[in-house]
C-alpha cells in the first residue's frame, strides 16, 4: 500500500514512525551530520506542527519523499556497517529487550524473584515460561527457565542491564531450581557488563560461582547474545549452545574502555571517535568474527539494521532457533538419534524461511545417563575452545615424545592411584579391623600376664613421641634450610618510604634490608613490598623441586591486533618465557603438588589463550598425578584485550578445568598476591573453595577508575585490601609472605589431610 | 566564657586567613615544586585519597619522597636560597596561607563561644528521646540543658548508658554527630551556649552568612 493511499489520521503515526527511523539512525552513526538526518528530522517536526494546515495531496507527497530518502540512507548505512556501529545498534533504545522476547517468542511466562522494580536486582529478568511448537497441526509445550538481563525501555532502575552481584546471585539460584525440575535453560545476554561492585557476594567471585556451577548443570542449556559484554556475559553464558544476533556484539572489554588503555586516555578526557572505532574494529567483537573464532556455535539473522521491538519476524525465528538449539543439544545425548537429528539438520538446511511446522517432536526430559553426556559434551566443548589460537611446537618428533611420556605418566597413576592404592586401602581397612578385633581379644587373654609381669619387673614411664604421619621434623631456618637467593631489588643502595608511614610513623627503609632479611616487609607496620615472582620460586618450594612443564605453549596474536604482536615479542625478550603463567610441579616439605603461577611481568599477568590452555593442563597434570594443584597469582589484569573473545572464553574453560579437578577429589588451593582483578578472579580463581592473600595484596573485580566511571561513585583506598575481601568472605585466610611456605604446608595437611593425593 | 564578639569578628574580618608553616620532616636535599603566590590544594576526595598539590621532593639516601600540600591556600615566604641545599629537620620552607570560608569562620567562632561537650571515650551516640522531642518542637527557640540532666545515651558492646550534662547550663546551639555515630573520644558532641549569649552569638553568625562573601 503506497502512503498516498493511506487516510489522513494516520499520517501522525506515520511521521512518528519516521521520526523513530531518523532517531534510530542518529542513534547508530552516532551523530545528525550524516547524510544531513537532522534536517530531516526538522522537516518532520514541521510538517507534524502544520499537520492540518497542510493539503492532504501535499503532506503526502512530502511524507513519500522523506520515507524514500530515509530508506535510501538505511541502505546505504547497512551497506558498511562498521563494528563501533553495531556497538550503537545494540545500545540503542529501540533494539529489543529481553522482556519483548518473553511477550513475542514465549506463549505464558511468569517472573520469578521479584517483578519490574520490587526485585532483587532488576538488571536480571527471570521467569518459568512456555514455549510450544507445531508439529503435524498439533501443538507441544515445553517449559523452560528463561534467564536473562533486562536493559529495560528507559527505565532506570534496571541498571543498563548491568546485573549487581546479588542479581547474578538470584540467577543461580534459578538454575539450580531449573535443575531440580529438570527442564531446560535459556539464557538472553543483553549486558554492557557486570556491575563492579565488591558487597557480599562480591561481582567477581559470584560470576566465578555462577560459571563453577553451570560447569555441571544437569539441564541442556542455551544463550543467546545480543550485548555480551566480558564478565557480565559470562555469568548466564557457559551454556551447551551459544547463539548470537547478527547484530549483536560480544566483546572482552566495551570499545570505551579499550580505547582508554590503548590511547592512554586519563580519566575525564573525552575518547576520540576515530581511536574508538579503531579499537571496536581491532577486538573482533561483531557475530562473523566471532563465530569465525569459535567463541559462538551460530548466528541468528536480524534485519540488517537490526531487529527493534516491534520485529515480529525477527522473534519467530529466534524462537525456532532457541527450540531447535534445544532439540540439538538433547538430540546429542540421546542413544537413538540419527534420524531425528538428520531430520534437523535437514530442517535447517531447507531455507531462510522459518518453518510454520516442526517435523518432529523432541522431548526434552533426559535419563541420569543422557545427563552425564549432555555434560560431557560440555565440558569437551569448553576445553576445546581457542585451540589452535597458541603456538605450540608442532615438531612430529616432540609431539610424539611428550605424548608417550602423558601416556605413560597416565598409565602409572591409573595404576598406582586407580587401581592399586583402592586395594592397598581397602585391605589396610580390612587389615585395621582385623587386627582391632584382635587386639581386643588378646588384650582379655594377655591383660591378667601382662599385669603379673608388670608388678614382677615394673618399668619406669616414658613420654610419646607424638608425630603426624608424613609430617618430616621441622628444621631451622638458620641452619640447613638456608636459602642464600636474594632479590636483585636488594642490590640498590638507597632508602625507601613505606607508605604507612603517615599512619604508623615507620621509618625509612635501608633497601638492601628490606628485601634481603626483612623480604620486603616493612618491620613496623607489616606493608609487604612487591617481590619479583622469582623470589617465591626459590623460596617457597623445597630446593631443587620445581620442574617446569608446558614452557613451551606461546601466546600469538590471534586478532592481529595492531601492535600487540610487537608488545608480546619484547615481554618474551625481556622475561625469557612465553606467556604469563609458569606450570610446574614442585614440593613444599616433601608435599609434592601442582603450581600454576600467574606473574606480573608478561603482559601485567593478564590471561589469554595460552595462559587458559596452560591452566587447564595443569589441572589435568594434577588429577592425573592425584597432588594439590596450588594457583600462585603473583599479580593479574585480568583477561588479555588485545586476544579479545578468546581471552574471554578463558573464563568458563578453566573453571570447566578446576571443576573437573575437584570433581575427581582435588585439592584446588588459591593464593593472591599483589594485584588481582577482573576475569580470573571472576573464573577459575574466584571459583576455589580455599582462597587466601598474601598480606597487602589487593583482590577485587574492576579497579577504582572503572567503578567510578560505572557507579559515579568513589571508593576507599582500602576497597580491594585484602582485608577487606577476608571481611566480605572472597578468602579464608591472610598469609605473611616470611611464613608463606609454613602457611601452605598447614593448609595442605589441614584441608587435604589422609586423602591429600587421592580422594 | 568572657569574649567579646565584636572583637572576634573584628580579628576575622581584618586577616580570613590561617597561616600553616611548612617545614622538613627529617634532613635532605630540597627541591621546590611551587613558586611564590601559588595557590595549592589540599588533599580531595570523599576520604581525602586524593593527594594535594606537588610542593617540594626531599631527597636522602638517594630516597625521593614527594612532599604534597595538605591544606589549600597560596604559597608565601618561599625560601629559594635553600632551592637544591641538604638541610636539617624541621627546616621552614614556606607558609601556605589558607584563606577561611565563612563556614570555617563560624566554626572557630563557635568552638570559642560555646561549651563544647566531648564525647567521654570511642562510642556509639544518641540524643536521648527527651532531648530529641524538644530539639523537634523548639529547636530555634533553643532547648536548654541543665547541670546534671540526661542528655546523651552511649552505647557500646550493647549496653547503653545515659550521660548527664556536666556543664554551664544553657541552649543547645549545636550537635556536632549523627545519631548512631562511632565518635572517638574527645571529639564534640554538643555545643552549649549561655542564654544570655543566644541571641548575640545567633544575630553574628547570622551577619556573617548573609554579608561576607565567601
Amino acid at each position: 500500500m503506497r502512503i498516498d493511499q493511506i487516510h489522513m489520521a494516520d499520517s501522525g503515526r506515520l511521521l512518528s514512525q519516521l521520526a523513530d527511523r531518523i532517531s534510530y539512525l542518529i542513534d547508530i552513526k552516532g551523530n545528525s551530520e550524516y547524510g544531513n538526518i537532522g534536517s530531516l528530522l526538522g522537516q518532520i517536526q514541521r510538517l507534524r506542527q502544520s499537520l492540518f494546515e497542510i493539503k492532504e495531496s501535499d503532506l503526502f507527497e512530502e511524507i513519500d519523499r522523506i520515507e524514500d530518502r530515509i530508506s535510501f540512507l538505511e541502505d546505504r548505512v547497512a551497506e558498511k556497517l562498521s563494528p563501533a556501529e553495531i556497538v550503537n545498534i545494540v545500545r540503542s533504545p529501540q533494539r529489543f529487550t529481553l522482556m519483548d522476547i518473553l511477550e513475542n517468542v514465549y506463549d505464558s511466562y511468569t517472573e520469578l524473584g521479584g517483578e519490574g522494580e520490587c526485585n532483587i536486582d532488576p538488571a536480571i529478568v527471570v521467569a518459568r515460561a512456555t514455549i510450544s511448537r507445531r508439529v503435524k497441526n498439533r501443538l507441544y509445550s515445553h517449559q523452560v527457565m528463561v534467564i536473562g538481563h533486562e536493559k529495560g525501555q528507559g527505565e532506570e532502575y534496571r541498571n543498563g542491564g548491568c546485573a549487581r552481584p546479588w542479581g547474578n546471585n538470584k540467577a543461580l539460584k534459578y538454575m539450580r531450581v531449573a535443575e531440580t525440575e529438570g527442564i531446560p535453560i535459556h539464557f538472553y545476554i543483553f549486558t554492557p557488563g557486570s556491575y563492579p561492585i565488591e558487597d557480599y557476594p562480591g561481582a567477581a567471585q559470584q560470576i566465578a560461582r555462577n560459571l563453577y556451577v553451570m560447569a555441571k548443570l544437569k539441564v541442556p542449556m542455551v544463550s543467546f547474545i545480543s550485548e555480551g559484554g566480558s564478565g557480565g556475559a559470562e555469568a548466564i553464558g557457559a551454556s551447551g549452545l551459544r547463539l548470537m544476533g547478527s547484530r549483536g556484539y560480544y566483546s572482552v572489554i566495551s570499545p570505551e574502555g579499550a580505547a582508554a588503555i590503548e590511547g592512554k586516555i586519563r580519566e575525564g578526557e573525552k575518547l576520540p571517535r576515530k581511536l574508538l572505532e579503531h579499537c571496536a574494529a581491532q577486538l573482533k567483537i561483531t557475530a562473523e568474527d566471532n563465530l569465525r573464532l569459535g567463541t559462538i556455535d551460530r548466528i541468528i539473522g536480524e534485519p540488517p539494521l537490526g531487529a527493534r521491538r516491534d520485529d515480529f519476524p525477527f522473534f519467530r525465528r529466534l524462537r525456532y532457533e532457541m527450540l531447535r538449539a534445544t532439540d540439538e543439544l538433547v538430540l546429542k545425548t540421546k542413544n537413538f538419534r540419527a534420524f531425528r537429528a538428520y531430520a534437523l539438520k535437514r530442517q535447517a538446511e531447507e531455507g531462510k524461511d522459518v518453518p510454520e511446522d516442526f517435523d518432529l517432536f523432541i522431548g526434552w526430559s533426559l535419563t541420569d545417563l543422557e545427563r552425564e553426556r549432555l555434560l560431557e559434551f560440555r565440558f569437551k566443548k569448553y576445553i576445546e575452545l581457542g585451540k589452535g589460537y597458541f603456538i605450540e611446537n608442532k615438531n612430529i618428533l616432540t609431539q610424539g615424545i611428550r605424548k608417550t611420556k602423558v601416556f605413560a605418566s597416565k598409565t602409572y597413576y591409573d595404576i598406582r592411584y586407580g587401581l592399586l592404592r583402592p586395594h592397598h586401602r581397602n585391605v589396610q581397612k580390612v587389615i585395621e579391623e582385623v587386627s582391632g578385633e584382635g587386639s581386643v581379644f588378646l588384650r582379655k587373654v594377655t591383660e591378667p600376664v601382662r599385669a603379673a609381669y608388670d608388678f614382677v619387673f615394673p618399668q619406669p614411664e616414658r613420654p610419646s613421641k607424638v608425630i603426624r604421619s608424613g609430617e618430616p621434623e621441622r628444621k631451622s631456618i638458620f641452619a640447613e634450610e638456608w636459602d642464600p637467593y636474594v632479590s636483585p631489588l636488594a642490590n640498590e643502595d638507597c632508602t625507601v618510604t613505606c607508605p604507612n608511614a603517615a599512619k604508623y610513623g615507620c621509618l625509612d627503609l635501608w633497601v638492601p634490608d628490606l628485601y634481603g632479611e626483612f623480604c620486603g616487609v616493612c618491620p613496623n607496620c607489616g606493608h609487604h613490598f612487591p617481590l619479583e615472582y622469582q623470589w617465591y620460586l626459590e623460596n617457597l618450594f623445597d630446593k631443587n623441586s620445581v620442574r617446569e612443564f608446558n614452557a613451551h605453549i606461546a601466546s600469538c596474536n590471534p586478532l592481529g591486533f595492531q601492535g600487540y604482536s610487537a608488545r608480546l615479542q619484547k615481554d618474551i625478550k625481556h622475561t625469557g618465557r612465553n606467556s604469563s603463567i609458569i606450570t610446574f610441579e614442585a614440593e613444599v616439605w616433601g608435599i609434592r603438588l601442582v603450581v600454576a603461577m600467574l606473574f606480573s611481568n608478561f603482559r601485567g599477568g593478564t590471561v589469554g589463550v595460552a595462559e587458559g590452555e596452560k591452566f587447564v593442563r595443569a589441572c589435568d597434570v594434577a588429577s592425573t598425578t592425584r597432588r594439590p594443584l596450588l594457583a600462585y597469582i603473583h599479580s593479574t589484569g585480568g583477561i588479555r584485550i588485545h586476544e579479545g573473545t578468546l581471552g574471554v572464553v578463558q573464563m568458563p574453560k578453566c573453571t570447566f578445568g578446576v571443576r573437573e579437578y575437584n570433581d575427581n577429589g582435588g585439592l584446588y588451593i588459591v593464593v593472591y598476591d599483589n594485584n588481582s582483578y577482573a576475569g580470573p578472579v571472576a573464573s577459575f580463581l574466584g571459583c576455589s573453595l580455599y582462597q587466601f592473600g598474601i598480606r597487602s595484596s589487593r583482590i577485587g573485580f574492576a579497579g577504582p577508575r572503572v567503578i567510578r566511571e560505572t557507579t559515579g561513585q568513589d571508593v576507599p583506598t582500602d576497597y580491594h585490601s585484602a582485608k577487606n575481601a577476608l571481611k566480605r568472605g572472597h578468602i579464608q585466610g591472610i598469609w605473611d609472605r616470611r611464613e608463606f611456605k609454613k602457611n601452605l604446608y598447614d593448609a595442605l595437611m589441614t584441608l587435604g589431610g589422609p586423602n591429600l593425593y587421592y580422594k | 566564657m568572657d569574649i567579646n564578639l565584636n572583637d572576634l569578628l573584628r580579628r576575622y574580618r581584618s586577616h580570613p586567613f590561617e597561616d600553616y608553616f611548612v617545614e622538613t620532616p627529617h634532613t635532605g636535599v630540597v627541591f621546590f615544586k611551587v613558586k611564590e603566590g601559588q595557590t595549592v590544594k589540599g588533599p580531595g576526595g570523599e576520604w581525602l585519597h586524593r593527594p594535594g598539590t606537588l610542593l617540594y621532593v626531599i631527597e636522602r639516601e638517594r630516597n625521593v619522597k614527594r612532599m604534597t600540600a595538605l591544606w589549600s591556600g597560596q604559597i608565601s615566604g618561599i625560601r629559594l636560597d635553600i632551592e637544591g641545599q641538604f638541610v636539617e629537620a624541621g627546616e621552614p620552607l614556606f607558609s601556605i596561607r589558607h584563606q577561611l570560608d565563612k563556614e570555617e569562620i563560624i566554626d572557630r567562632i563557635l568552638t570559642q563561644v560555646l561549651y563544647i561537650f566531648s564525647a567521654p571515650q570511642r562510642a556509639r551516640y544518641f540524643l536521648t528521646p527527651e532531648i530529641s522531642a524538644r530539639m523537634e518542637k523548639q529547636f530555634k527557640q533553643g532547648v536548654s540543658v541543665e547541670l546534671g540532666e540526661d542528655v546523651l545515651i552511649m552505647s557500646l558492646m550493647k549496653r547503653d548508658t545515659m550521660i548527664s550534662y556536666e556543664g554551664v547550663p544553657g541552649s543547645l546551639y549545636k550537635v556536632y554527630f549523627n545519631s548512631g555515630d562511632m565518635v572517638e573520644q574527645g571529639s564534640p558532641l554538643l555545643g552549649i551556649c549561655s542564654p544570655d549569649k543566644l541571641q548575640y552569638v545567633q544575630k553574628v553568625i547570622h551577619r556573617i552568612r548573609t554579608e561576607w562573601e565567601k
